[in-house]
């Protein structure tokens, strides 16, 4: 099934990515070419095969827990000095609702 | 004084015998990045941290206090890794502005076994590229020929040590991002088995994939990095607890009686006929000192490619959400609302690669697409993991092109996002099953560009890798240098 410009335009919203009108057409011809491509997996039976989400080298999960004991960390001061906009030890935005 | 002809641990040895100093060759990385300034390697130089850390192993030095594993090495690391309170861009205009808090846990290691870092390395926008065209503070050319493209994403890395601005450099590797760009600078490069080497404070593009490593001029330097980054990480859950054996040590052995796999899915369509040359004559070299060669299958090799561009860009839509404008980077002026906010800072301060890759991977893991797509991708990643543990019953390392072409010209593939991912077409298959995997120089093309060969080995098997490499290496002679230096 091929990507629609509504399709793209709907990928966008969700990804949080306000595109031109010529971002949304050229993705929509390029991300159609490529999806093109990823058809070819289907190909491939894969209905017994499990999914891998992650290499089974690394250590597992009970390997991989510690206790649960409070860390020092960066501090309010730290986290917030990269901010564009920061306040006090806040991060201030742009308003939420009502827009 | 050419950094390139410094080996670590000779240049260790020297500093102690006090025959030359960490200030002296400091300088001269530092009047070398000046010098070739027009490749654009290097998004920041530390130029002072360097110089004062060069100080204090030359004290050390006076004082004749054994001096740290890596004393006096030049490194550069690439961009998408943080050293605190120094400019980290990660390639992208969203982090144009950004200080870390913290050091990546690679880069404390190194700083604590005496290596000076001299720099940040330019690289493709968030490691997404084939050629480090992507990146937001201009493109990286490739000191063999500068109207071609270094390889990418890792290109500053590989140029820097390429063209003698450092000894050894960090690259990440994703999908051959260390790899690639070794092969078509003409350097060694090396990707370690997943989470062989800690994440920790590299900025992460595909969770599942990424993987931080050295290049280098020669294997013997690859391995004394990698010596000291490899390990556990409390800081990194993904990070192994296997322990990490002496690399540097383990170049002694010799590969006779090795099984070196060589895959014919590698050598098929696509493949250049200069590389295939070479390549196979670095396979006759294996086989002159000793080793076996297999002639075996990797079935799903041709899968590869679009497994890696689901999975690769599912990770990496979640992974850059948090890139909005509100805790750190380039925020878009004007905008009303939150939402408006968020969108109009993420058009604006992403570029085209990017965006194209949060979309894909967004449709990937969206409603209705998911099992299609993303749940499709997980199943054949399996199948392709499998491939390389049936293959590595049969054989002890596997032996292919690192890349299907020499370098290819600035702007060639600019406009083609599919001819520029399968670029990767022989590397990618190594994040999917985790295994590591080195390039290495084997020769230049009729056009003078370099072309690589890659060896790739088990999980956790880098000694024998490293070894296999490194006896390689030997066979083939001396290392080759760009034009552009060779006089220097």
């Amino acid at each position: 099934m091929p990507i629609t410009r509504t399709d793209v335009e709907k990928i966008a919203e969700l990804a949080r990515l306000e595109l031109t009108d010529a971002e949304a057409d050229s993705f929509t011809s390029q991300l159609g070419a490529i999806l093109g491509y990823i058809d070819q997996l289907n190909e491939l039976d894969t209905a017994d095969v499990p999914p891998m989400s992650h290499c089974a080298t690394t250590a597992d999960a009970a390997e991989a827990r510690r206790d649960d004991v409070v860390q020092p960390s960066l501090g309010q001061q730290v986290a917030t000095a990269n901010a564009p906009d920061a306040e006090a030890g806040y991060f201030r935005v742009p308003k939420v609702i009502g827009g | 004084m050419n950094i390139r002809d410094l080996t670590i641990q000779s240049l260790r040895a020297r500093i102690a015998a006090r025959e030359v100093s960490a200030g002296e060759v400091c300088r001269a990385a530092l009047a070398q990045i000046e010098k070739l300034a027009d490749l654009n390697a290097f998004i920041t130089v530390t130029t002072d941290a360097a110089l004062e850390r060069a100080a204090r192993i030359d004290d050390l030095a006076q004082k004749g206090d054994e001096l740290p594993p890596l004393a006096g090495t030049i490194i550069g690391v690439k961009d998408n890794m943080v050293l605190r309170n120094v400019r980290t861009t990660a390639g992208s205009r969203i982090l144009f502005n950004y200080k870390p808090p913290y050091t990546a846990t690679a880069l404390a290691r190194l700083e604590e076994a005496g290596a000076l870092i001299i720099g940040k390395t330019n690289l493709d926008e968030f490691a997404m590229g084939s050629s480090t065209e992507n990146s937001a503070y201009g493109a990286v050319k490739n000191p063999w020929n500068v109207d071609y493209v270094p390889g990418g994403s890792s290109g500053g890395s590989a140029v820097a040590v390429a063209a003698g601005m450092a000894m050894a450099a960090l690259g990440s590797d994703t999908g051959g991002s260390i790899r690639q760009p070794a092969s078509l600078a003409g350097v060694v490069g090396l990707k370690p088995t997943y989470g062989r080497v800690s994440r920790y404070g590299l900025i992460a593009f595909g969770s599942s994939l990424d993987q931080i490593g050295p290049l280098a001029n020669r294997v013997e330097d690859a391995a004394a990095v990698l010596n000291v980054i490899a390990g556990h990480d409390v800081n990194d859950s993904t990070s192994a607890n296997q322990p990490a054996t002496d690399y540097v040590a383990a170049l002694a052995g010799d590969v006779k009686g090795l099984r070196v796999g060589v895959p014919r899915e590698y050598y098929g369509e696509g493949l250049d006929d200069e590389v295939r040359a070479q390549v196979e004559a670095a396979i006759d070299k294996l086989k002159g000192l000793g080793a076996e060669i297999v002639d075996m299958s990797l079935p799903h090799t041709k899968y590869a490619v679009p497994v890696y561009y689901l999975i690769a860009t599912a990770e990496a839509s979640s992974n850059l959400a948090r890139f909005d404008g509100v805790r750190y980077g380039f925020r878009a002026e004007d905008a009303r609302t939150l939402k408006q906010m968020y969108s109009r800072t993420r058009d604006e301060g992403f570029g085209a690669e990017v965006k194209r890759r949060i979309m894909l991977g967004t449709y990937a893991l969206s409603a209705g697409y998911y099992d299609a797509y993303y749940g499709k991708a997980q199943k054949v990643r399996s199948l392709i993991e499998r491939d390389f543990r049936n293959a590595f019953a049969a054989c002890d390392v596997i032996a292919t092109p690192t890349a299907p072409t020499p370098a290819f010209k600035l702007g060639e593939k600019a406009d083609d996002p599919l001819a520029m991912y399968l670029s990767d077409i022989y590397t990618i298959t190594a994040n999917l099953a985790g295994v590591p995997g080195i390039s290495l120089p084997c020769g230049l093309s009729a056009a003078g560009l370099p072309i690589g060969v890659q060896l790739i080995g088990r999980h956790f098997d880098e000694a024998r890798l490293l070894c296999a490499a490194h006896n390689l290496e030997q066979a083939l002679g001396a290392s080759l240098r760009p034009p552009i230096i060779s006089h220097a």
